[in-house]
């Protein structure tokens, strides 16, 4: 039988996103370009919420959006008609995005350019949450049609977001959803989780998320 | 759910190893998983034998998971518990002040590779 050799490697597998993203992290720092990473279940409604944002601070912020998808362009389309620069990536069929990919987005759409640039991760709850992409803050969002008790399922989610948006607030009448029940479990995964209740098709809200986006950019822009 | 995209990170970093270990055929691979790292084995293994199976230096290598156990502390009685037993609930005191310790890893512990002959 052949003679083999045995190679420690003791290394974590995640270990090169995190340096990445580190590393993007503190050359957007440079740049003074503030990278929020987006995150939600398919149809919790990041475009929607999206455009409305672009909407009322376009004026203030030069604003950049990455669109991550597996396939299409429908989101990228829908953004540049609200008036801010768009571009998709497409993850080739990736439940997430890593810091590469992330870095590969920022390239195409020239990161410098913007205050805000936002990084419209795949609708998913599980996996994004597991990839640091370099971004400067997390922000989550839930909507009321699925459920107060996320936070209970998807735990990790809402430990990495710094900021939570709770959307569809107009359909509340119509559904069992308890909003003190999810602040509550929301906060027992991240005390300091900012939560955000809005609609993001009356603007009810807003006003609020908007501050705080404002109040977050600003300081990391310096 | 991810595991497809865990294994190219898997390959990516053994090419790396094996640059630097002037490697070029890798026979085994062996990883360690934490009992909630939300990789599922089985899963890992197929995605493996597809990924591998285009790269020269893994083709063929055999995958080992070794599993490491979820161990989560409670910060109010000071002791350890089994998460997948308990979940965040600590199962001495009833607090739900609890970290998990380990069980979230993900890590490459060794590679095995054929012994060059010594050059006379």
């Amino acid at each position: 039988m052949d003679k083999v050799r045995v190679i420690e490697v003791k290394q974590s597998v995640f270990a090169d996103n995190n340096a990445e993203a580190d590393r993007i992290r503190r050359e957007l720092k440079e740049k003074k370009t503030f990278l929020i990473n987006l995150m939600s279940s398919p149809g919790a409604g990041k475009t929607t919420t999206l455009v409305r944002t672009i909407a009322d601070l376009k004026d203030e912020l030069r604003i950049g959006i990455m669109e991550a998808d597996i396939d299409s362009t429908v989101d990228a389309e829908t953004i540049s008609a609200a008036g801010a620069k768009a571009i998709q990536i497409h993850t080739g069929g990736m439940c997430h995005l890593d810091a590469g990919m992330t870095e590969q987005g920022l390239r195409e759409l020239g990161a410098e350019d913007f205050d805000l640039v936002v990084l419209e991760n795949v609708g998913n709850l599980v996996c994004p949450a597991e990839f640091d992409t370099g971004a400067a803050k997390n922000v989550a969002i839930l909507s009321v049609p699925e459920g107060h008790d996320k936070p209970l399922k998807y735990p990790l989610m809402f430990q990495v977001c710094h900021a939570l948006i709770i959307n569809k607030t107009d359909v509340l009448p119509w559904f069992d959803f308890d909003m003190e029940k999810v602040v509550a479990y929301a906060h027992m995964r991240n005390p300091d989780l900012a939560i955000f209740p809005v609609s993001a098709m009356t603007g009810e809200g807003f006003d609020a998320w908007e501050n705080w986006l404002r109040t977050e950019a600003a300081a990391w822009n310096g | 759910m991810h595991e497809l995209g865990v294994v190219f990170h898997v390959i990516d970093s053994l090419k790396k190893v094996a640059a630097d270990n002037g490697v070029e055929r890798i026979n085994k691979v062996t990883l360690q998983l934490g009992e909630v790292s939300t990789v599922i084995p089985s899963y890992l293994a197929d995605c493996w034998k597809w990924a591998a199976a285009k790269e020269p230096l893994v083709a063929g290598a055999e995958l080992a998971v070794e599993t490491l156990p979820a161990i989560t502390y409670c910060e109010d009685c000071d002791r350890d518990y089994p998460t997948v037993a308990y979940g965040r609930t600590c199962p001495h005191c009833g607090s739900g002040r609890t970290y998990l310790k380990q069980g979230s890893e993900f890590l490459i512990k060794e590679i095995e590779v054929p012994e060059e002959e010594p050059n006379g």
